[in-house]
């Protein structure tokens, strides 16, 4: 088939900046957009540059942005991407500096991996033979522990699109990796640390991560599986914490949210700066009639959900 | 046409402007609705309650579904947030018996049980999907003929692509897009149609989430957008009403209108645009009212 693949290229010794190339080439139906580059390179252009080195979405080198997200170039079929003038557009990831055409620097990516102390730190006498652990943690761990240290997740990033110091989804993902570890020693340690700024809290859930993941990991699930065993082991006052406490409370007290007073619970009632920093946003809403209403009306038969609440929250409590 | 309307929380709290638009113009459109909260369901959980505890989301989720199951109907929603969270918790909860039934054992003490044929749909996939962007067009009195338009999706009705079966209905993806041409307007491609809006993390880190509605918002105005369009009122809540704080963060001159999808329908319908809410933003909409012709 006929195919048009744009490039956006880069060269840092150029004048020129990132461009658009195109190149027409005729390739079988079954190709993968990573076959297609490296024709271009072996018969037409010598000069583009690309990473790619097992052809089997293993290594995890040749991912890159095909048609605006982040995917591996060796799992990704041509048929599938092509629009109806035969056109794919091919970028490199994002979120991350680029050196030359679709080769990044993972400088920044795998010092992130490294702030979460990605081995395992365990405690006590060393046992006489293997460390053991369950069946059942190590099946749970498996789909985390699939991660190929390929990036995606890390381009297609919201939050690190707008904040570099953010952690991110990859590192967090590992984290969790270890955190949900029996045979690890300092998970609480561990929670303790990403839970501060620039960490669990600062992912948008924006699924970005969990949908261009091309190994299933599903990095962001993770995040959220963090945030809830650092509430559960008590770190418990950080502003995302109270968010998602608050909000709790209020679907438990009325059914539904309670949109003005969530705010309020969430930085605190005695929290005057916080409080007034809301002002001139409610203030906007008031005059344009944007308020929720001061007087919350309960849902119909609001004492079940309230029961529900709290028989789930025992129950959990009984089996922790 | 009936549905089991799931109108969420927003929609008549933050953004009161969007749930009487909805029904206006479901009302124009021969859909009648049955209000579901009035029987007692609760909030989806938004991912904020998830959190916290997956499981009690699951069950509030299920609970919703069993109500609507009851009447025989199915649901529709107007939040790209609220469908996504049914949409999860749905796959959880159709997947695995076992689980279906740990959580039907938290709703037999009230005498529900989710049976699992619940699919909760936004209006805009119920307009491409069962009114028909031919037959949608039938209702246009107001073309909105030279409008540009900037799709702005709302995560949660995009992603994952899984849970919301868009290999199953082709139509989900562009579906934004296609209500609006068969409107009369414009659709601008808008790299940020996809991307988040920053609403989640608004109290957790302000100045991020501000900086991603500052990113969307103009680059939507660069490439000539006279206004952008959202199924998602958490979307609709940041990107307007959090503007102010954009163009002050990052010293520009945006006021981008941030229209609601039933606003829009509604406006092509030739509705008013005060019945409608659109004097209720914070960022003007007279600028697009005037475009085609329309006092605000």
């Amino acid at each position: 088939m006929q195919v048009i693949v744009s490039v956006n290229r880069f060269d840092p010794e150029d004048s020129k900046g990132k461009y658009w190339q195109d190149y027409n080439l005729e390739i079988g139906e079954n190709s993968t957009v990573l076959d297609a580059l490296i024709k271009i390179r072996e018969e037409i252009d010598g000069s583009l540059a690309m990473r790619c080195s097992c052809r089997s979405a293993i290594c995890g080198s040749c991912a890159m942005r095909v048609n605006g997200h982040a995917r591996l170039a060796c799992n990704t079929k041509l048929v599938d991407m092509t629009d109806d003038a035969g056109m794919i557009k091919v970028e490199p990831m994002t979120n991350l500096p680029v050196i030359k055409d679709l080769v990044i620097d993972q400088q920044m990516f795998w010092d992130k991996i490294k702030q979460v102390s990605p081995w395992l730190q365990s405690e006590g006498p060393e046992p006489k033979g293997e460390y053991v652990a369950s069946n059942e943690s190590m099946n749970h761990l498996s789909g985390v522990m699939a991660c190929i240290m390929c990036g995606a997740c890390v381009s297609d990033c919201s939050a690190l699109e707008v904040d570099k110091n953010f952690i991110g989804p990859a590192a967090l993902a590992k984290a969790y990796r270890f955190v949900a570890d029996p045979r690890d020693s300092k998970s609480v340690e561990r929670l303790g640390v990403l839970n501060e700024y620039s960490g669990i809290w600062d992912c948008t859930r924006c699924y970005e991560c969990v949908e261009v993941c091309p190994k299933g990991v599903g990095p962001m699930d993770r995040i959220m599986a963090l945030r809830e065993e650092a509430i559960s082991v008590g770190y418990d006052n950080t502003i995302g914490a109270r968010h998602a406490d608050a909000f709790s409370d209020l679907v438990e007290d009325s059914g539904w949210l309670d949109e003005l007073r969530l705010p309020i619970k969430t930085v605190g009632i005695f929290n005057l700066p916080a409080l007034l920093n809301f002002a001139p946003v409610g203030l906007r809403a008031l005059v344009k009639g944007k308020m929720p209403a001061i007087f919350h009306h309960n849902v119909p038969n609001v004492e079940n959900v309230r029961k529900l609440f709290k028989r789930i929250r025992n129950n959990q409590n009984i089996d922790d | 046409m009936k549905f089991a309307f799931f109108p969420g929380c927003v929609s008549r709290g933050g953004c009161p402007e969007l749930y009487p638009a909805a029904k206006k113009v479901c009302a124009q459109l021969g859909i009648e609705l049955d209000e579901l909260q009035d029987r007692g369901a609760t909030c989806t959980g938004a991912g904020v309650l998830q959190e916290k505890n997956q499981f009690l989301g699951d069950v509030l989720n299920a609970r919703t579904f069993a109500i609507a199951e009851g009447l025989g109907l199915p649901i529709m929603v107007i939040c790209s947030t609220c469908q996504g969270v049914m949409s999860q918790a749905n796959k959880r909860l159709k997947t695995d018996p076992n689980y279906l039934a740990k959580v039907n054992e938290q709703l037999s003490e009230e005498g529900l049980e989710y049976k699992g044929t619940a699919s909760p749909r936004h209006l805009l996939w119920v307009l491409v999907e069962d009114i028909g962007i031919e037959n949608l067009k039938t209702y246009v009195r107001r073309p909105l003929s030279g409008l540009r338009l900037a799709p702005f999706y709302g995560c949660y009705i995009v992603r994952p692509s899984e849970d919301l079966e868009f290999k199953l209905y082709r139509d989900r993806e562009d579906s934004l897009e296609k209500v609006m041409e068969a409107l009369g307007a414009e659709a601008v491609d808008f790299p940020g149609k996809t991307r988040c809006c920053g609403f989640p993390i608004l109290t957790i880190n302000e100045k991020n989430s501000v900086q991603m509605v500052a990113n969307h918002t103009s680059s939507a105005k660069e490439l000539g957008a006279d206004a952008l369009v959202t199924p998602c009122p958490l979307c609709h809540l940041n990107l307007d009403g959090y503007q102010p704080s954009a163009m002050k963060q990052t010293q520009q001159d945006i006021n981008i209108p941030i229209i609601h999808l039933p606003q829009l329908v509604g406006l092509a319908m030739g509705f008013d645009p005060k019945e409608l809410g659109l004097s209720r933003h914070i960022i003007s909409t007279k600028k697009v009212l005037s475009k085609i012709q329309v006092a605000g």
